[in-house]
C-alpha cells in the first residue's frame, strides 16, 4: 500500500515510463507537481523561459534520441504558450507528453483565473489529450499517453490536470497493461500487397525512392540502404528525411520538391516508379500534382492509412512499418538483377549538368553551411524556417538519422534554438549546431538563459542578412521588389545579446574567418552565438515556383 | 454529391461528439445529419452520420475518423443492407374546419398527433427523409408553426450487437 498525491503519482508514473529529465515552467496549478519533483529529485527539470520553447525542446530531445519528450506547463497562458510547439510536433509526428496544470475541477467552466479549454483548443493538434477528472484515472492516462504518442505515427498527447487532483490521494499502482479498444496501430506490413510491390519492382526499369520521416521514426535508415542497393535505385529524401539515407552515397539524390536539388525533381519526372516510404506527398514536395511523377507508377509505404491516397493516387499501397516493410521487400527482390544502369547513368549525367551551386563571392550563407558540414559532419544540425533552413537542407551532408532536426510540416520559426538544447541534453556528446536566421533567432532567443544556466553548450550559427529572408526572396521574385516588412537590418547586435546572457558571442564578416570562428565556437564549450554577416540579397536556389510542376525548376541569381 | 451513411462506435466519454464534429470542419467534409446516443452497452455510443461526397472524400472521412482513439468501429451502411428512420416533430396551425383535415392526412401518412392545442396539434412522423419531406408539404398548405427533426439513425440488418462488432474489429487477423 503507497498512499500518494497526485502530484507524487505524477512523478511516479513518469519514472515508470523511464523519463529522467522534463522541461518546463511553473505556475499557481502545478505547485504540487513542482513540488513533487524537488522532493523527488529522480527527475531533472529544465527550467525554460517561455513554454513555447520548453516544448520545442522536448520535441528536439525526442526527435534526436527517440525517446518521449516530456513537457510541463501551467494552466492558462502556459499552457496556450506550448500550442504552436504541440503543433510543431503533430506535423512532422513526434512523440510527445505534453503536461498542463488546470484550475480545480469545481472552477472548471467559470472563466477561473489562468483557466483555459486547452484540451479543447489542442484537439486538432494532438494526437490525443485528456482531461483528468479524477485522481484514479491518472496512471493509467499516463500510461496510455506514453504508449498512444510513441507507437503507430507518433505524436503529441496531452494530459490537463486539474490542481486539486493533484492533491487528491491514492493507493498507487502502475497499470502494466493498456486496453486502448479504439486504438490499434498497425503493426507488419500485408504481404499480399509486399508481393505486388516487388513485382513493380522486377519490372521497373527507371524507380526512384522516396524517403520521408517515417523512415526516421521507424529506424529503417538501414533497411532503406538496403533496398536501394539491392534493386539499384536512386533515393531523394524529403526535408523530414533527411539522414533517413546519407548524403554522400552513390544513390543519393538528394532533397525532392520546391527546393530540391534539380535532378531530384527530373528523376521523379522521368521515372517510371516512385517508392514512396514514410512520406506523404507534400505541396512542397509534389508541386503541381497532376504533373506529378506523369509516368511512373506509385508505391505508397505508410504506417498511417489515411496517408494513402489523401493527395495523390497510388498503384500500390503498404500500410505498416517502414522497417518490417522494407527488410520483407528487399528479401522478395534481391535475387533479382537491377536493370537500371542506363538510368543511373543519365541521373549521374544530371548531377554533373545541374549541380547544387552559388557564386563564391563575399561571405555567403551557403559557404557557412558548407563548412559546418565539412568540419563538423557528424553534428546534430537543428534549423529554424526560411532561407537558412533550405541552405542547410541543401548543403549540410547528412550520413545518419536524427541528426538532421527541422520544422517541416508546421514551419516554425524560432524552433531551432530550443529544439538544438534539447537535443543537446538528450545527446550530450554531440555537437549540436541551430543553422539559424536572424529573423527567426529573435522568436525564442530568450533561451540564450536557459541554455547558460543550465549549461547546455549548443551553437547557433546565425546567416545574419538583416532580412526575412524567405518573405524577401519571394517579394523580390513575385511582388517587384516591395519589400514590404522583412526588412530588419541592425536591430540587434547579437554578439552583444549572447554576452548579456552571459554566452560566447563571435561575428565573421569574411569567408576566411568562418571555419576558425566555427571551431572557437565548439571548443569553448559554452552557449555560443555566431553571427555570420552574409550577403544580403543571396536567394534560395534553385526554386520551382508555386503552382508549377517541379521539373520546371528555376536557377535563381 | 452521393450521400453516404455510417455507423460509427465510439467510447461513450464528454467531448468524442467534439472530436468528432472539429474532425468535419477542421478536414472540410460536409455532415448532413448526424445522431447520437448510447447503444445496448453502456460505455458505447453509436453515431450515425450523413455525409456527402466522392468516394476519395469518403475513403479520407472514414481513415481520419478511425484515427481518432475514442472511435471503436466504423461502418458504411448501404441502403439495401440497412434499414433507416428520421422522426419529425411537426406543429401545424389548425381550426375547427382545418383540424379534421389535418388529421386525416396523418392517417395517411400513418403518423401520430401527440398534443392538441385549440390552434394547433404536434403531429409526429417517422421514415425516410422523403416521407417526412412529403408531409411537411401536405402540412404546409394549413400552416406550420415550428418543425424539429432528428437525424437519420440507421442500423445493419444482419443481427448483431454493438459487443460483436467490436469483438470482430478485435479479431482482425494480422499476417505476419
Amino acid at each position: 500500500m503507497e498512499l500518494l498525491s497526485g502530484g507524487d503519482m505524477l512523478v511516479r508514473s513518469l519514472e515508470e515510463e523511464g523519463v529522467d529529465l522534463i522541461f518546463g515552467y511553473p505556475g499557481g496549478t502545478v505547485l504540487h507537481i513542482y513540488d513533487a519533483l524537488y522532493r523527488h529529485k529522480t527527475i531533472e527539470h529544465f527550467l525554460v523561459r517561455h513554454e513555447q520553447a520548453a516544448a520545442h525542446m522536448a520535441d528536439g530531445y525526442a526527435r534526436a534520441t527517440g525517446k518521449v519528450g516530456v513537457v510541463l506547463a501551467t494552466s492558462g497562458p502556459g499552457a496556450t504558450n506550448l500550442v504552436t510547439g504541440i503543433a510543431t510536433a503533430y506535423m512532422d509526428s513526434v512523440p510527445l507528453v505534453a503536461i498542463t496544470g488546470q484550475v480545480p475541477r469545481q472552477l472548471i467552466g467559470g472563466d477561473a483565473f489562468q483557466e483555459a479549454d486547452i484540451t479543447g483548443i489542442t484537439l486538432p493538434i494532438t494526437k490525443h489529450n485528456y482531461l483528468v477528472k479524477d485522481v484514479h484515472d491518472l496512471p493509467r492516462i499516463i500510461k496510455e499517453a506514453f504508449y498512444i504518442a510513441s507507437t503507430g505515427r507518433p505524436g503529441p498527447v496531452l494530459i490537463d490536470i486539474p490542481k486539486d487532483v493533484t492533491t487528491d490521494t491514492l493507493d498507487f499502482n502502475y497499470p502494466q497493461k493498456i486496453n486502448l479498444r479504439g486504438y490499434m496501430p498497425p503493426k507488419s506490413a500485408d504481404v499480399q500487397q509486399l508481393r505486388e510491390a516487388a513485382q513493380f519492382i522486377l519490372k521497373s526499369e527507371r524507380p526512384v525512392i522516396y524517403a520521408g520521416g517515417g523512415i526516421i521514426i521507424s529506424g529503417a535508415a538501414g533497411e532503406l540502404l538496403g533496398l536501394a542497393e539491392t534493386i539499384m535505385a536512386p533515393v531523394t529524401t524529403t526535408l523530414m528525411g533527411k539522414g533517413a539515407f546519407p548524403d554522400t552515397h552513390p544513390l543519393s539524390i538528394g532533397m525532392l520538391g520546391m527546393h530540391g536539388t534539380k535532378y531530384a525533381n527530373y528523376a521523379i519526372q522521368e521515372s517510371d516508379l516512385v517508392i514512396a516510404v514514410g512520406a506523404r506527398f507534400d505541396d512542397r514536395v509534389t508541386g503541381k500534382l497532376e504533373s506529378f511523377a506523369p509516368n511512373a507508377q506509385i508505391i505508397h509505404i505508410d504506417i498511417d492509412p489515411a496517408e494513402i491516397r489523401k493527395n495523390i493516387r497510388v498503384d500500390i499501397s503498404v500500410i505498416g512499418d517502414a522497417k518490417a516493410a522494407l527488410s520483407r521487400l528487399t528479401g522478395l527482390v534481391k535475387e533479382h538483377q537491377p536493370r537500371t544502369g542506363s538510368w543511373l547513368e543519365r541521373i549521374n549525367k544530371w548531377k554533373k549538368d545541374f549541380p547544387l551551386q552559388y557564386k563564391k563571392d563575399g561571405l555567403k550563407p551557403q559557404y557557412v553551411v558548407e563548412c559546418i558540414s565539412e568540419l563538423y559532419p557528424d553534428a546534430i544540425i537543428t534549423t529554424e524556417v526560411g532561407q537558412n533552413q533550405m541552405w542547410a537542407a541543401q548543403y549540410f551532408r547528412c550520413t545518419r538519422p536524427r541528426t538532421f532536426i527541422s520544422s517541416g510540416g508546421l514551419g516554425t520559426m524560432g524552433y531551432g534554438f530550443p529544439a538544438a538544447i534539447g537535443a543537446k541534453v538528450g545527446v550530450p556528446d554531440a555537437t549540436v549546431i541551430d543553422i539559424a536566421g536572424d529573423g527567426s533567432f529573435q522568436m525564442n532567443s530568450q533561451e540564450l538563459a536557459t541554455a547558460v544556466q543550465n549549461n547546455v553548450p549548443v551553437v547557433v550559427a546565425i546567416l545574419n542578412n538583416g532580412y526575412l529572408g524567405m518573405v524577401r526572396q519571394w517579394q523580390e521574385l513575385f511582388f517587384e521588389q516591395r519589400y514590404s516588412s522583412t526588412i530588419i537590418e541592425e536591430s540587434v547586435d547579437f554578439v552583444r545579446l549572447a554576452e548579456a546572457y552571459g554566452a560566447l558571442g563571435l561575428r565573421a564578416e569574411r569567408p576566411e574567418d568562418v571555419k576558425p570562428i566555427l571551431r572557437e565556437a565548439v571548443v569553448s564549450g559554452k552557449p555560443c552565438v555566431i553571427d555570420f554577416i552574409v550577403e544580403r540579397n543571396e536567394n534560395v536556389s534553385p526554386m520551382v515556383p508555386a503552382g508549377a510542376a517541379i521539373n520546371e525548376i528555376l536557377d535563381l541569381e | 454529391m452521393k450521400k453516404h451513411t455510417l455507423a460509427v462506435l465510439v467510447e461513450n466519454k464528454p467531448g468524442v461528439l467534439a472530436r468528432i464534429s472539429g474532425l468535419f470542419s477542421r478536414r472540410g467534409f460536409n455532415i448532413e445529419s448526424l445522431a447520437v446516443g448510447v447503444t445496448e452497452e453502456t460505455d458505447t455510443s453509436r453515431i450515425t452520420i450523413v455525409v456527402s461526397g466522392d468516394d476519395t472524400v469518403l475513403e479520407q472521412v472514414k481513415k481520419q475518423l478511425n484515427k481518432l482513439i475514442d472511435v471503436i468501429h466504423i461502418a458504411e451502411l448501404t441502403p439495401n443492407e440497412s434499414v433507416s428512420r428520421e422522426l419529425a416533430l411537426i406543429k401545424v396551425e389548425v381550426d375547427a374546419t382545418t383540424r379534421s383535415m389535418v388529421m386525416q392526412i396523418v392517417d395517411v401518412f400513418r403518423a401520430r398527433i401527440i398534443d392538441v392545442a385549440t390552434d394547433s396539434l404536434i403531429v409526429e412522423v417517422t421514415g425516410s427523409k422523403g416521407k417526412i419531406a412529403s408531409m411537411q408539404r401536405m402540412l404546409s398548405q394549413f400552416g406550420i408553426k415550428e418543425m424539429v427533426r432528428t437525424g437519420k439513425v440507421a442500423l445493419h440488418r444482419r443481427s448483431k450487437t454493438a459487443a460483436d462488432t467490436m469483438l470482430e474489429e478485435h479479431q482482425k487477423p494480422e499476417e505476419e
